[in-house]
């Protein structure tokens, strides 16, 4: 039975781990920006929405009106500024520059809001209560809600892309730019527009982490930059579906391990990534355009 | 004004244009003058800058010096998405589909911001008939010959005023390349003019109404099809001594 908890939880973690990297995938995917920042604009994204929850006393669900939408503007004007002229210069410039970003946002967190952790709603019904399932598997509310948001996401997502007249545009975008432009297609506005969904869900991810556990002006690169990295990797580079799945491995992976041993939780994660990084490093799901 | 033909408006006009690849000057003082319903070919030797020029008119490449003007209008300023609204399509040289992309979904995206016109998908189809059976497999399936028609395809459904066509003979068999050029005059009915870049310079004065040598970046010959002789066009071409000085008709060479 323990370890059948141990699945059901780690899917349903997987779930938040797939949040974390649907940014990620997105904007390599469109943009071939690998975002070194992307861990810490989420938790920019938490200390937004902790600010907003403080300042305007909306309720915690509310302040995700705000929130998603700031990001998006965000990834909107990052994208059309520094990211694009790094862009202009060489893809490996994009790294130099995100990781430039990382620095700057960890330290001005650092500078402006201490080290303490801060959380999200942690005395909402939402984030605290469980239910049971059978006599030994308690389920957080909390964690069904954001594999199910993952899901319903990353299948939004999916569907934008292969059916929508805007999504086909991103995708033509993606595959040659300069082509798109001859179609009359503003390619720099449509990556802006790719960013600026990117950076939705990666607000999502940000105030789902502060919600589930506690954010630090750290946990952006120790945590969510490297299980975003992670469940892409696992999944296979520039597939919506792919990320899901890797997600979910992970979540999987970390919970097996936990339950040999507590202190191996986070050890099965990345020997799972490893191995997939040797033995299929193409990832699990096999790449879109192909 | 005596003329009605030399008083109408060029539906393009190229004034005295210079493009730099960093150090290597790609083009030199270029001019021309276009008018609507013509077939106007440039023809050169490889890196004599046809493919700069049509790029440059495209807004792919911004000019050192001189000026690009469609329909009366001053374009030299506007980026490449502004001037395929307006009417100007590139087919670029090898082919640039969107690979992962269908068919279907490349003349759609060729479609996006369509002008007003008679071009649709359907239309497309009806012209190259395997197309519609096969639209939605991916372009990367395709062989070059149905690459280049979903590349013209692409560009028609845009509904151009002005259609540039690079090198749409490159890597193709003949006669591919006769059914591709087979295709001109379908085109041409339905209004639109085309400025294009051929390698082969017989294929050029076959569908041209109009002809324009470059060597090096220069105009080395200019002129209709009919007015000039092989030997006026090998000379141009290839440079010959003597012979390439200008042979540009009407003005007077220097001795």
């Amino acid at each position: 039975m323990a370890w059948v908890n141990a699945i059901i939880q780690g899917v349903l973690t997987g779930g938040l781990y797939a949040l974390f990297a649907c940014g990620l995938s997105l904007m390599f995917g469109v943009m071939k920006v690998v975002n070194l920042a992307h861990g810490d604009l989420a938790v920019v994204a938490g200390y937004v929405g902790i600010g907003v929850i403080a300042v305007t006393h909306v309720p915690v669900l509310w302040s995700f009106l705000i929130v998603v939408p700031v990001m998006a503007a965000l990834g909107y004007v990052l994208q059309r500024t520094i990211i694009q002229s790094a862009l202009d210069r060489s893809v490996l410039t994009t790294l130099l520059v995100t990781f430039g970003l990382s620095i700057v946002i960890e330290n001005g967190l650092l500078q402006f809001f201490t080290a303490n952790s801060r959380s999200i709603g942690a005395d909402l019904a939402l984030v605290r209560d469980s239910f049971s399932l059978g006599s030994q598997i308690q389920i957080g509310y909390l964690v069904v809600v954001i594999f199910a948001t993952a899901v319903i996401v990353l299948l939004g997502l999916q569907y934008f892309l292969s059916a929508s007249r805007y999504g086909r545009l991103i995708r033509a975008s993606a595959d040659d730019p300069e082509a798109a432009q001859l179609a009359g297609a503003d390619y720099r506005h449509v990556f802006g527009v790719a960013a600026a969904i990117a950076f939705g869900t990666v607000a999502l991810a940000g105030m789902a982490y502060g919600m589930y556990s506690q954010l630090q002006p750290t946990t952006g690169t120790d945590t969510i930059l490297l299980f975003a990295f992670a469940a892409v990797v696992i999944g296979g580079l520039g597939s919506l579906w792919g990320t899901l799945l890797g997600g979910v491995v992970l979540g999987v992976a970390q919970q097996i391990g936990a339950q040999i041993n507590i202190s191996d939780e986070v050890l099965a994660g990345y020997l799972v990534f490893l191995a997939v990084l040797v033995l299929r490093p193409q990832g699990l799901t096999a790449r879109r355009a192909q | 004004m005596t003329e009605p033909g030399a008083a109408a408006q060029p539906l393009l006009e190229v004034r005295d244009l210079i493009v730099q690849h960093g150090q290597l000057r790609a083009l030199n003082g270029i001019s021309l003058r276009m008018s609507a319903g013509e077939v106007y070919a440039i023809i050169g030797a490889n890196g004599a800058g046809k493919s700069t020029l049509l790029r440059t008119i495209a807004g792919l490449h911004a000019p050192t010096a001189g000026s690009v003007f469609f329909d009366g209008q001053d374009v030299t300023a506007l980026r490449p998405e502004r001037r395929a609204r307006q009417g100007i399509v590139l087919v670029p040289e090898g082919r640039r589909l969107f690979g992962s992309l269908t068919v279907e979904e490349n003349l759609n995206v060729g479609a996006t911001y369509a002008r007003s016109g008679s071009w649709t998908i359907e239309r497309v189809y009806d012209m190259f008939d395997w197309m519609r059976n096969r639209r939605s497999q991916r372009t990367a399936q395709l062989s070059g010959g149905e690459q280049q028609a979903v590349a013209i395809g692409r560009a028609l459904v845009a509904n151009p005023r002005l259609l540039l066509l690079d090198e749409l003979s490159l890597g193709l068999a003949p006669v591919v390349i006769q059914r591709i050029y087979g295709m001109l005059p379908q085109i041409l009915a339905t209004g639109l003019s085309v400025l294009l870049v051929e390698q082969d310079v017989s294929q050029a004065l076959r569908v041209a109404t109009h002809i324009h040598c470059l060597l090096e970046g220069r105009t080395t010959l200019e002129g209709k099809p009919g007015a000039v002789t092989a030997e006026q066009v090998e000379a141009a071409y290839f440079g010959l001594a003597g012979a390439a000085r200008s042979t540009q008709l009407g003005e007077g060479s220097e001795p």
